[in-house]
């Protein structure tokens, strides 16, 4: 497979008289989203004046800005800037996210149908899923709800051909070459393998969310037992 | 203190503010008054803090029982509105007293008006905001839009001196047709072909059409060949127009934060309370402007909401009282 490089320079987009796109590539690719996390990382150590948000995705991020304050040309220079220090600090390796998941039984009623798919047993679909760390590319879609890089391709499995209707927050699933986790109960066609008894979305806490895009899940098997213990301890 | 209690819902009632934009970054959308022009001014009028958390009313307006003596005021689409069968328009506050009936009936004229009460409506802040995120299920009542029976608590603060009404010349007016100014982009290139198309057609406002997005109809826009229909999913904004397989444009606008779709143009900021005051049925054709003539106008808008409170902040002056 071609290795796809990271843009020489950032290409700027105006979306908007309010918000400019920053991308550092066009491709799905762990080098240009690891370009995307230092830069975001630099602009939240030390934000730029008039920028009211740094909203990072798969090969760019978004600034949200306030025109009164600044302006496209001035957040343009400070991103010439921010390339000349990329090469000069270090930027700390990601931090890795621990999910205990609950895998297969009630908690996982497809790992069966993704078993079968790939001619393997559920056990090794476990050590497979639960045996790589997954880079968080993005957070969207629905709150903390995070697009994952990484899913081995022995475990690649087609969508349901029927949506659920309801799925309880913090199923883990499959479809295609993705995986990621439902944070809040919603419908969906995902091939659910197991359930985190974490809440990955906590309104009420200081901290709502256990992660932020550019760091790295993994998923840690856990017994039925511990799974209810820890989601006594969640709902309390 | 109790402010009001809920007769009837409406058909869409929520508690918004300016919106939560900290945790953009997590998937959790921005929410905030849709009409951000209605809900500041509804605030000022009122005597808030221009920020403070108001009642959003969609279409079809709610009846409020008034528990305690407070002013109020509205903003935004007229939607007949009467306190004790006496009509009430918007752009101004009144007195309301304990056991008043406060009845909105369907709009007449736009689609959504703010109602705001002396110190703001009282919700817990959940994030850092007050707005109701229906995806998320946070910020306003529990997270929801108004029911019956709803008890509605408002924050304490001095009444007004004298009733407040905004002057004519800051009165804007709802038409059917609609120009909305733009910018291109961000994927203006996927459309070299159908950009001048999107600047000259209109559409007109589908029954599609809620605080997430509204879809349009009218002479569909085709990529460029060459040209996918969807991206690598980026960050998307308020104001972006999107062009999904059939070519109809969709102006995101405040519940949403990532999305696949190419964008072919952007509706300015300022511009985006005239989509929220847009009914089904009304056209729409969207006019190109420069980044620059964006920003002019970002700047006007920002000193007019100053020269607006101004005048406010002098007639709440003791000498100028009743006047």
């Amino acid at each position: 497979m071609a290795t796809t490089l990271p843009f020489d320079k950032p290409r700027l987009r105006h979306s908007g008289d309010m918000a400019l796109l920053v991308e550092y590539g066009d491709a799905i690719d762990p080098a240009i989203n690891e370009k995307v996390r230092a830069v975001t990382t630099l602009l939240k150590r030390n934000l730029p004046e008039g920028v009211l948000a740094v909203v990072p995705a798969y090969r760019s991020l978004s600034l949200l800005y306030d025109p009164l304050r600044t302006s496209p040309d001035r957040l343009s220079k400070v991103l010439d800037e921010l390339e000349g220090h990329l090469r000069e600090v270090e930027i700390p390796p990601p931090r890795v996210v621990e999910i205990p998941v609950c895998y297969g039984g009630e908690h996982g009623p497809d790992i069966h149908v993704v078993a079968e798919h790939n001619g393997l047993t559920p056990e090794e679909v476990i050590a497979i899923h639960s045996g790589t760390d997954y880079p968080i590319y993005m957070i969207g879609f629905t709150p903390g709800f995070c697009y994952l890089g990484g899913l081995d391709g022995r475990i690649a499995t087609p969508r349901r051909e029927t949506p659920r209707t309801l799925l309880p927050g913090g199923s883990v699933g499959i479809a295609e070459a993705q995986t990621g986790i439902y944070p809040v109960d919603s419908p969906g066609g995902w091939q659910i393998i197991g359930r985190t008894p974490l809440r990955l979305f906590a309104p009420e806490r200081e901290m709502p969310f256990l992660y932020e895009a550019g760091e790295r899940i993994r998923f840690v098997p856990i017994p039925e037992a511990e799974f209810d213990r820890i989601h006594q301890e969640e709902k309390s | 203190m109790d402010a009001f209690r809920v007769l009837s819902p409406g058909s869409l009632t929520t508690v918004q503010d300016a919106g939560r934009y900290s945790f953009i970054d997590r998937g959790v959308p921005p929410s905030g008054a849709l009409d951000g022009f209605s809900y500041r001014i509804a605030n000022l009028l009122a005597g808030n803090p221009v920020e403070a958390a108001v009642l959003e009313i969609t279409l079809q307006g709610p009846v409020l029982e008034v528990l305690c003596e407070a002013d109020v005021a509205l903003a935004g689409a007229d939607m007949a509105a009467t306190l004790n069968d006496k009509s009430m328009s918007p752009w101004r506050s009144f007195r309301v007293n304990r056991g008043d009936v406060l009845r909105f009936h369907f709009a007449t004229s736009g689609c959504r008006t703010y109602l705001a009460v002396s110190g703001g409506f009282d919700v817990p802040v959940v994030m850092g905001s007050r707005a109701t995120c229906l995806k998320a299920r946070i910020g306003g009542v529990e997270g929801r839009a108004l029911r019956k029976d709803d008890i509605l608590q408002r924050g304490a603060a001095d009444l007004l001196a004298a009733q407040r009404r905004l002057p004519y010349r800051w009165i804007p007016t709802y038409r059917t047709d609609i120009v909305l100014k733009a910018l291109p982009g961000p994927q203006e290139e996927a459309f070299r072909s159908g950009l001048e198309v999107f600047f000259d057609a209109d559409y007109t406002v589908t029954s599609e059409a809620d605080r997430m997005g509204y879809r349009l109809q009218g002479t569909p826009i085709h990529h460029d060949a060459g040209f996918p229909q969807s991206i690598i999913s980026e960050p998307v904004i308020p104001g972006n127009v999107q062009l999904p397989a059939d070519g109809q444009p969709i102006i995101l606008l405040v519940e949403q934060t990532t999305g696949g779709y190419t964008k072919i143009a952007t509706v300015i900021s300022t511009d985006l309370s005239k989509v929220a005051q847009a009914m089904p049925g009304n056209r729409i054709w969207f006019k190109k402007v420069t980044l620059e003539e964006a920003h002019t106008l970002y700047r006007n808008e920002a000193a007019r909401l100053r020269e607006i409170e101004a005048f406010f902040s002098g007639t709440s002056d003791p000498r100028s009282a009743g006047t």
